[in-house]
């Protein structure tokens, strides 16, 4: 597993980049992941979805779908396409510092 | 006398009953509720629309696939109370149960997605995961004079994760033998990132569409069709064009499901992944396309749940705690078209990957790799389902995934050394 510097400290990551142990997740690897992606400036929205997906995926064991995030987050499918452009589902989880969904089999 | 009861008689429900009927105990009754007179053999649909089966033969009367000591409940289920064990059918009536079976699958609900469902709905847009949908493409793919065909996969997860990749596979295939390879321009839309959701497999598959001419739309979540245009809009408001669009409509659970309140966001079952038992209620066991597990939605995955689900049950009658652990084992024929098929064998932990099936060296099937074996296997599985598999009697591949006659890739073996 390669390791990479965020926010001063070590953090392991898997080959697509998401964090390994999400408890090593902190808002400002957050803001560090999010400029990796092509998001400049993490938003008050961007944080609604973020809070939204950390605290399902503490409750759920798993990180939320794309749905789930649109239907629960309070935030609707099109402003996630504008908020995390190409795949706000994946992008969503790996800002948050969860796993890749499993939704897509 | 204590009942046990199966929600659902499509593949899953129908191999628990099958299984069970012979091991229950004598002061067990069984029952499984379905309202549908017939059972569709559901792999035969991405042949209907090449003339590769007659739509008649996809089916037989459901009564002849239920063993002797099943109760078929032909009515329709209007919810689960689960806190009061019974189940309460349209009518009003209710059945109690002691433990359980919830087998309602996944179903298209191209309602979700504007612009589907409209004028154009089996004009110039097709599904073809329902016999009528199979037929209508059928009849519009053979006056189908070229121009731009658009396969849409809405969003995930769907049923069969590989068909909409065989009925890309078939239409390139049908048009090129008829001649029509220059008239056609075949677009294969889909959210992921590439062909299939695991890598090795995905880049396999992505390559063969590749070296078929055919264009991949990948990451495109669908957002609308606009009918009238004819283009498929994303919600980063992309556009792709189509003359006929073969769609893959959102799937959700059984309507049932979220009346009960057991549903996830999808209409799908809170499973857990080993046993195989509900979340929500210890004598609720689920399997088939009605979980939300991390597997694929397909008829294999529900014949190996089915061996761990009624082992589970027995435990459960006996009183002991669930030992059958299902491990996410799915297999899947892809037909790939020129009479010939591709075979994938993987589970939760390990990605589908090259080599042979079953035996080591042996085969007789290629994983991973096109050839005409695996084809001539997809066609004598009809077979094997109708007079083997629905009736419970064994088949000859083990129920837990093996990494035997698998090729591991060199770093990978390196990490498990």
């Amino acid at each position: 597993m390669p390791a990479v510097e965020y926010a001063g400290q070590t953090i392991e990551v898997n080959e697509e980049g998401f964090l390994v142990d999400s408890n090593q997740w902190t808002p400002e690897i957050a803001e560090e992941l999010a400029q990796e992606v092509g998001i400049a400036d993490l938003s008050e929205q961007h944080w609604k979805v973020i809070t939204f997906c950390r605290e399902d995926a503490a409750k759920q064991g798993q990180p939320p779908g794309l749905r789930r995030i649109s239907k629960l987050s309070g935030v609707n499918m099109k402003d996630l396409y504008r908020l995390f452009p190409k795949g706000p589902g994946k992008l969503a989880a790996k800002v948050s510092g969860l796993p890749k969904p499993q939704g897509c089999i | 006398m204590k009942n046990l009861v199966i929600l659902g008689a499509g593949t899953a429900g129908t191999t628990v009953a099958n299984l069970l009927r012979k091991k229950l105990p004598n002061d067990w009754s069984l029952k499984i509720i379905d309202p549908d007179s017939e059972h569709l053999f559901q792999p035969d649909l991405i042949f209907v629309p090449f003339d590769m089966q007659e739509p008649d033969k996809t089916y037989r009367p459901r009564k002849n696939t239920l063993g002797r000591g099943v109760e078929w409940i032909e009515r329709k289920v209007e919810r689960v109370e689960p806190d009061n064990n019974r189940v309460v059918l349209a009518d009003g009536e209710s059945v109690p149960y002691d433990l359980l079976v919830i087998a309602t699958g996944s179903h298209i609900r191209p309602d979700e997605t504007p612009g589907l469902l409209g004028d154009e709905w089996h004009k110039s847009i097709f599904d073809f995961y329902t016999l009528e949908g199979a037929v209508a493409l059928r009849e519009a793919l053979a006056r189908f004079d070229g121009g731009r065909i658009a396969v849409n996969i809405v969003e995930m997860p769907i049923k069969c994760p590989v068909a909409p990749l065989e009925i890309t596979f078939l239409a390139e295939s049908f048009f090129n033998l008829k001649g029509m390879k220059n008239d056609i321009e075949l677009t294969y839309v889909t959210p992921l990132d590439g062909a299939f959701t695991k890598p090795i497999a995905s880049k396999a598959l992505s390559d063969m569409l590749v070296d078929r001419g055919i264009k991949v739309e990948s990451e495109f979540s669908t957002a609308e069709v606009d009918p009238e245009r004819k283009v498929l809009r994303s919600y980063d408001e992309r556009e792709v064009p189509y003359d006929l669009l073969i769609t893959i409509p959102t799937h959700m659970g059984a309507e049932l499901v979220e009346a009960s309140g057991l549903g996830d966001e999808l209409g799908f079952v809170p499973t857990h992944k080993n046993t195989l038992i509900a979340d929500a209620k210890d004598n609720i066991f689920v399997l088939g396309d009605a979980t939300n597990l991390a597997t694929s939605k397909a008829g294999s995955v529900a014949h190996f749940q089915a061996e761990v689900v009624v082992e589970n049950i027995l435990h459960a009658i006996r009183g002991e705690s669930p030992k059958a652990c299902f491990d996410g084992h799915a297999n899947c024929f892809i037909e790939s078209g020129y009479g010939r098929a591709m075979l994938i064998d993987f589970n939760y932990d390990q990605e589908p990957l090259p080599g042979v099936y079953p035996l080591p060296q042996v085969g007789p099937f290629s994983l991973l790799r096109e050839s005409k074996f695996n084809h001539w296997g997809k066609l004598m599985f009809r077979h094997v389902y109708w007079h083997a598999l629905l009736p419970g009697r064994p088949i000859p591949v083990p129920n837990n995934m093996s990494l035997m006659g698998k090729e591991i890739p060199v770093a990978d073996t390196e990490l498990a050394s």
